[in-house]
């Protein structure tokens, strides 16, 4: 019966999107009513060809199928995401790459960067990790059955309905929030799948305490929940068209776009990735937490204090003065909390400091927390009325979201995708220990050339742009700090390559790995409990 | 230290940690957003604001779609060298009517917020078929196809009830006037060009791209032209708060 009624509705959604790819108003539109007609009807296909089959004996053991998925999908986002960067980077250096094409243009495929970087690499990697912690850290399967699979193809299915529709012209231009009222839907209903089964895997624990990871990851859900639905607040103009229209004007909307945004940065890319620090660094280290009671100072006044740190996004705006400082004094606070989680992770190492030189997994997570400590020394500092005056609306900026997102993020997820590999699909090791530390100095020259050249460039358009005369006119024209910077945008460039030259290395090793090349399978991993 | 055991509860009940970190996440934004639905520097109107005009945001929609807020900025900060090279610091109330807002939050080009009247029409035209025709130094993309894509009016009223149920003063005139204003402002021969001045005061009717029809490049030059020009700084003073 059951059966019967999940069928009809599944052809009742086929209909329903056959319809929308005739009627809708614009391309984007067409196009996702097409692809999502093809999904839902090979979906009712299979499940009528499938009506009857014996089921499947409920599974025991740890849920690790959907984490291997995971993990080959983060190794991917990534790549295309890096490219993206790296293309990119190259049009602002030299334009006529952008080909005169809209599909090809950098205003649509800036967006396409910034999401697949932090989206679907950093989303795809929180996922993954996330779903293997709270297995292991609570000593159970995951909770609600296959409705882990439905987080990781609905996650999927997201982040290619978002890209294709900021490449056909479909797009809220909310920076970081961009993809359509459709499309933000989606990932609401997903999203609630996904707490629902991280929180009920935590409830049927078999540990009596909820291990300190889980405390960062589930505020990672819930926040990242309260904010897409408070900033995505929408109005279609139709259902048959893509096009809709925020409800929070002007003021208000920058408001809340930037306590979104900031908090993007300070709940998905940090407080989430939080939890794979307190997890994977222990583990590869092979020592405990270096202190229990500093992780749960950590952990509160981190929450606490990041929400309230937006405002310094607008300095000098519109906003009122007092949220501006507000968001500024918040920022600066939030400077402790930040290192007192960069010291937690780091002392960890107590005692096995000698690893770093054996262990190139260690060392990438290991530099992704001197990352973490740097660009939130950085992002403080910045957040200052009389720094923000200089460095707003500059590279500097650009800088120091990359410092973070590919020291921070990026190694910290390389160094978990490398000791994840080997034992979800059960070998004995990497394939090549070597390339880790290939892929580990050329992401690190990457990052540096990055870092500094945006530092020079920012600061050179800041002072440019501010320097007036001895009668007091200014002395530059735009154009005069555009061709200023030409160079660092080359170098910055180079950078990119530099950096997704090392996760191809890495797709590679992970790819030889994983077929086994050369290497007897381990004993197979015990099963929770 | 008391802060252990009493912390080990939350440690043991999911959904305690749940409510309680929830609670602290909720705070900081209730302060700093709830505020700025009342105050008077926020909501504050001016004269002259207006909505746009139906061209102008069959402009504004394009502006949206390509992404150009990624390397404009449409906000003009309280400082010396901004005002002199922009204009006037932007107002809050001057993007009441902007859903979404379009402040941007880097310039790899210039600021727009008062573009408007700094270029000839003629120059945008040039322009937007390549940048470095007329700035050598420039990276902007070339927006070629803005110039061949015509563009109807059919959908133009519906955008605006969504941006009247969004809270912009829309009226039944407007709408139902909707069609005959969008052609009128890009081909002012043909059409009612005072009742469009009445109804969105200011607005710039003339053939901006110079062809026949109504093209993509009419639509956004109308929006470039308009922006910042809404309210006159010569009569304006500031609310003391500022």
């Amino acid at each position: 019966m059951l059966d019967g009624l999940k069928i009809a509705a599944i052809g009742v959604l086929a209909v329903f999107f056959a319809m929308a790819a005739n009627w809708g108003d614009d391309l984007a539109y067409r196009v996702h009513a097409l692809l999502l007609t093809a999904i839902a009807a090979t979906a009712f296909l299979w499940m009528i060809r499938s009506v009857g089959a014996p089921r499947v004996a409920t599974q025991t053991g740890y849920m690790d199928g959907v984490i291997r998925y995971g993990v080959i999908a983060t190794a991917f986002w990534g790549v295309v995401g890096f490219l993206m960067g790296v293309i990119i980077a190259w049009q602002l250096a030299y334009p006529e790459l952008n080909l005169g094409l809209p599909w090809t243009s950098f205003g649509r495929l800036r967006p396409l960067h910034t999401s697949a970087v932090i989206f679907a690499f950093g989303g795809n990697a929180l996922i993954a990790t996330s779903f293997y912690i709270v297995q292991r850290t609570c000593a159970t399967r995951l909770w609600g059955g296959n409705a882990a699979w439905f987080v990781f193809w609905g996650y999927n299915l997201f982040i290619v309905l978002a890209a294709t529709g900021y490449l056909l012209g479909s797009t809220q231009s909310k920076e970081y929030a961009e993809p359509e009222w459709y499309v933000d839907l989606w990932l609401t209903i997903v999203w609630v799948v996904y707490l629902a089964v991280f929180l009920g895997t935590i409830v049927k624990r078999k540990e009596p305490h909820i291990y300190v990871a889980n405390w960062f990851l589930l505020s990672f859900i819930v926040t990242v929940a309260m904010l897409h639905l408070v900033n995505g607040v929408t109005v279609p103009v139709s259902i048959w068209g893509s096009q809709s229209v925020p409800l929070w004007p002007g003021v208000q909307g920058a408001m809340v776009q930037w306590w979104y945004g900031h908090n993007a940065v300070g709940f998905f890319l940090t407080a989430g990735f939080l939890g794979m620090m307190y997890y994977f660094v222990p583990k590869q280290a092979e020592r405990p937490i270096y202190s229990y009671r500093l992780s749960i100072i950590h952990f509160w006044s981190l929450i606490f204090l990041y929400i309230w740190a937006g405002p310094h996004h607008l300095h000098y705006t519109a906003l009122p003065d007092w949220a501006q400082i507000l968001g500024m004094v918040f920022s600066i606070v939030l400077w402790m909390p930040s290192w007192g989680g960069m010291i937690n992770g780091l002392m960890t190492l107590q005692g096995a400091w000698d690893k770093l030189r054996t262990d190139p997994v260690l060392r990438m997570l290991v530099i992704s927390i001197g990352f973490y400590g740097m660009s939130t020394f950085e992002g403080p500092m910045m957040s200052i009325r009389a720094v923000n005056s200089l460095s707003h609306y500059t590279d500097w900026t650009i800088g120091h979201v990359h410092s973070g997102a590919l020291g921070w993020n990026g190694m910290i997820t390389f160094g978990a995708l490398y000791y994840l590999v080997p034992r979800l699909w059960n070998r004995p090791g990497l394939y090549s220990i070597g390339l880790v530390s290939w892929h580990f100095w050329l992401a690190t020259i990457g990052i540096v050339l990055y870092a500094s050249s945006m530092w020079v460039s920012g600061i050179t358009q800041g002072l440019m742009w501010r320097e007036v005369d001895a009668q007091g006119f200014l002395v530059n024209s735009f154009a005069d700090s555009v061709a200023a910077i030409h160079p660092m945008y080359v170098i910055r460039a180079l950078g990119g390559v530099l950096y997704l030259a090392g996760a191809l290395i890495m797709v590679w090793n992970i790819y030889k790995t994983i077929v086994g090349a050369g290497a007897p399978a381990r004993a197979r991993a015990v099963a929770a409990e | 230290m008391r802060l252990l055991p009493s912390h080990s509860a939350i440690e043991k009940n999911a959904f305690l940690l749940l409510v309680l970190s929830f609670f602290v996440v909720t705070i900081g934004g209730l302060v700093q957003i709830t505020p700025l639905f009342y105050l008077d520097n926020t909501i504050e109107e001016v004269e002259g604001v207006r909505p746009y005009s139906p061209l102008e945001l069959a402009g504004r929609n394009i502006y949206v779609r390509e992404g150009c807020y990624v390397c404009h900025s449409q906000m003009i900060r309280t400082l010396r060298d901004e005002q002199e090279r922009y204009g006037h610091y932007s107002l809050a109330a001057e993007s009441m009517y902007d859903h979404p807002f379009q402040w941007g939050s880097k310039r790899t080009g210039p600021d727009l917020a008062r573009v408007g009247g700094r270029y000839s029409d003629a120059w945008h035209v040039a322009h937007f078929q390549n940048p470095r025709d007329l700035v050598p130094e420039s990276i902007m993309p070339a927006y070629p196809w803005f110039e061949r894509n015509q563009i109807g009016s059919e959908r133009i009223a519906a955008v605006m009830r969504a941006n009247r149920a969004a809270g912009v003063p829309y009226t039944d005139e407007m709408i139902a006037a909707a069609r005959a204003d969008f052609r009128a402002q890009a081909d002012p021969d043909s059409g009612d060009v005072d009742g469009l001045l009445e109804r969105y005061p200011g607005a710039v009717a003339r053939n901006f791209d110079g062809r026949p029809g109504v093209s993509e490049l009419d639509a956004m030059i109308a929006y470039l032209q308009m922006l910042g020009t809404l309210v006159d700084f010569s009569t304006y003073t500031p609310v003391p708060s500022r």
